[in-house]
């Protein structure tokens, strides 16, 4: 505690003060000054300055949050556990640090001077990394850039895509500098987490989200519940997304599709689920037929695990002469060799025989 | 404070796509007009439908970076940003002079002043020319000279063609360039049959486009013969059919187009202190450039 916060304190006096364990007010009859432990009334201001000098914390804690409002503040104390920890065990606490898991950052909170605290922000997997080991960023700005491309140089299009680079840190950020950093990196997420701790998410389902559109996306309100169903399970899980979907296809009908454990909420359709939206419901309108040829069991369980290895993207990570993994490169060609045309097309047989686009 | 967003289309597979919107948005930061100043996009986040509520500020100025009125301007973003009562007719437009409209966001309760794109402001001609100045590194460049406005055309937008055309005027009333014709990607006078349209041995080609893709880096140059194969790339200049062309790419990307977003900012009434002047000297405009 320094002289400016004991002064703000005894000024704020007057209006009262009730923040984490600690209440002061004053009165006709003199200070009160009350913490978590005793309750000090009627006091002069030689005495009330006394007790704040014997609880520095509580009156730094307090001076730290009382300028601090709105979905950031909500947020930093949500950090540090401010509903769960008293100032003391609080304090003890940040001295080393006190983290929380936001999607794939890594906050931390830490003591600075006279209560201050000062925030540092990096990669989830870079949790144990000497610092001296990640590239040090102090223009906040950067963030932007080290969401644009994943660790293989491709570009992410949906911020939140489990897929963020490791290998850098931000440090000493104060309060509001923390929250937009957070923002830059997963835009929206801490508003829309702080409107759902307050009960006040305005979720807007997929039905909705659709009938809205217009242009080239007016197409997307024709996808029937069960292709909006299909959606969520191929683009909203936790593995393609960190969000943890709130909408439905609409207030009625929920989706049979995991929500995810997200930290924070995705109360609407995005754009990149509208544009795969758009596809599939073009796709959707064509009819189902039968096809006729012929794959030995070996053959048709390995387009099933080519499928597979597309949709959980690991065909980077099958070996060159892993040639036991269906969906090996030398695998597919000799079943495109043997299978198909010199089109690439499954040679069919029996009655839909020419039918095979 | 208010604060500044500028509402820009992105891009779900080119990642050059918003390189402008957040280079223009650091040179207004940097000026210090606004106490905060975010990028906002149809296809990347945050999203027009949830940038305001990333802002502390209850006032805020919308910008979007586009080169002309219409779809996105006048349909997508104000239903995106849930401006209430939105009614295109406020803006009073034959489709070059949109200027500002006040309202509410509903899911915010923010008051909004909506702007007109950034596209047709009377300034856009300055960075045209700057555009020019810089293609060559010729900062007198005009004499002798032909430069060639591209715009996208009247197949997507009819607006489109207007602010071309809008800008052409402008640039050729100044007497600065020996000639200056607008030019389309999918009208006549085509950007293809280029070296028909001038007489002067140097043209000058500007993109009417906002950011470098697709069309300003493959099809215009492909088109116009500065190079068989975009992936090899082009000279600068080129020799076509005996005129040089000097080939500038999306006009969006120039510096000064900054303060193109400031000035539509500053019309709908926000105090931007000196930020328009430090603007301009930070991105080679001249004080009181277009007036």
């Amino acid at each position: 505690m320094n002289d400016t916060q004991l002064r703000a304190l005894r000024e704020a006096a007057a209006d009262g003060i009730a923040c984490d364990g600690l209440h002061v007010e004053r009165t006709e009859d003199g200070y009160t000054f009350a913490t978590p432990e005793a309750t000090h009334e009627g006091l002069d201001e030689k005495a009330f300055d006394a007790l704040a000098e014997e609880n520095p914390w509580l009156v730094s804690n307090w001076y730290y949050w009382a300028d601090a409002n709105g979905a950031s503040r909500a947020y930093r104390r949500w950090i540090e556990r401010a509903d769960e920890l008293g100032v003391r065990e609080r304090y003890e606490e940040l001295v080393d640090g006190l983290s929380r898991e936001w999607g794939q950052l890594l906050v931390t909170a830490e003591l600075g001077e006279d209560g201050e605290r000062v925030y540092e922000l990096r990669h989830v997997d870079d949790a144990d990394m000497e610092p001296d080991a990640l590239a040090l960023h102090d223009d906040l700005l950067d963030a932007r850039e080290i969401t644009t491309l994943d660790e293989d140089g491709q570009y992410r299009p949906l911020k939140t895509a489990p897929t963020l680079r490791r290998g850098w840190r931000f440090v000493s950020l104060d309060g509001r500098d923390l929250t937009r950093t957070v923002e830059f990196f997963y835009p929206a997420t801490v508003a829309n987490w702080s409107r759902e701790r307050e009960g006040d998410l305005d979720v807007t389902h997929f039905r909705a989200t659709a009938e809205r559109q217009t242009g080239i996306y007016d197409v997307v309100d024709e996808l029937d519940a069960e292709g909006v169903g299909n959606i969520a399970r191929a683009c909203c899980v936790d593995s393609q997304c960190l969000k943890r979907r709130e909408w439905d296809e609409d207030d009625e009908t929920e989706l049979d599709a995991p929500r995810g454990d997200g930290a924070f909420p995705c109360r609407e359709p995005c754009s990149l689920v509208i544009a795969a939206a758009r596809q599939w419901a073009i796709l959707e309108n064509e009819d189902s037929r039968t096809y006729e040829f012929e794959l030995t069991p070996s053959e048709k369980a390995q387009l099933e695990e080519i499928v597979d290895a597309v949709a959980e993207d690991r065909t980077d990570e099958i070996r060159e002469a892993d040639v036991g993994d269906g969906a090996n490169r030398y695998r597919a060609r000799y079943l495109r060799a043997k299978r198909t045309d010199e089109d690439g097309r499954f040679e069919t047989v029996g009655s839909s025989a020419g039918d095979s686009q | 404070m208010p604060a500044l967003v500028i509402a820009a289309h992105g891009s779900h597979l080119n990642p050059g796509s918003h390189d402008p919107a957040f280079a223009h948005a650091d040179t207004i930061r940097a000026a210090g007009a606004f106490e905060e100043v975010r990028e906002a996009f149809w296809k990347e986040e945050p999203s027009f439908r949830e940038v305001l509520r990333t802002l502390d500020s209850e006032e805020v100025y919308v910008v979007p970076l586009f080169v002309s009125e219409g779809y996105f301007t006048e349909q997508v973003i104000p239903r995106e940003l849930r401006l209430a009562g939105w009614d295109v007719a406020d803006w009073n437009s034959e489709g070059t002079d949109a200027d500002y409209v006040t309202l509410t966001a509903e899911d915010v309760d923010k008051t909004v002043h909506y702007c007109g794109p950034a596209g047709t402001h009377e300034s856009m001609t300055d960075v045209i020319v700057q555009r020019a100045e810089s293609v060559t590194g010729d900062p007198d460049v005009g004499e002798g000279v032909g430069l060639a406005v591209v715009g996208h055309g009247t197949k997507r937008n009819e607006n489109s063609a207007k602010a071309t055309e809008y800008h052409t005027e402008r640039v050729r009333k100044t007497g600065r360039f020996e000639e200056v014709r607008a030019l389309f990607m999918d009208e006549e006078p085509e950007v293809d049959d280029v070296t028909d349209y001038f007489e002067s041995a140097d043209v000058v080609v500007v993109p009417l486009f906002v950011a470098d893709g697709y069309h300003t880096q493959e099809d215009i140059p492909e088109d116009m013969e500065l190079t068989d194969d975009y992936r090899e790339g082009y000279d600068v200049p080129t020799d076509v059919d005996g005129t040089r062309i000097w080939y500038a790419g999306a006009v969006g990307t120039e510096a000064l187009m900054a303060d193109v977003l400031l000035e539509r900012a500053a019309d709908a009434g926000a105090d931007v202190g000196n930020a328009l002047d430090l603007v301009r000297q930070r991105t080679g405009g001249t004080a009181a450039a277009g007036d």
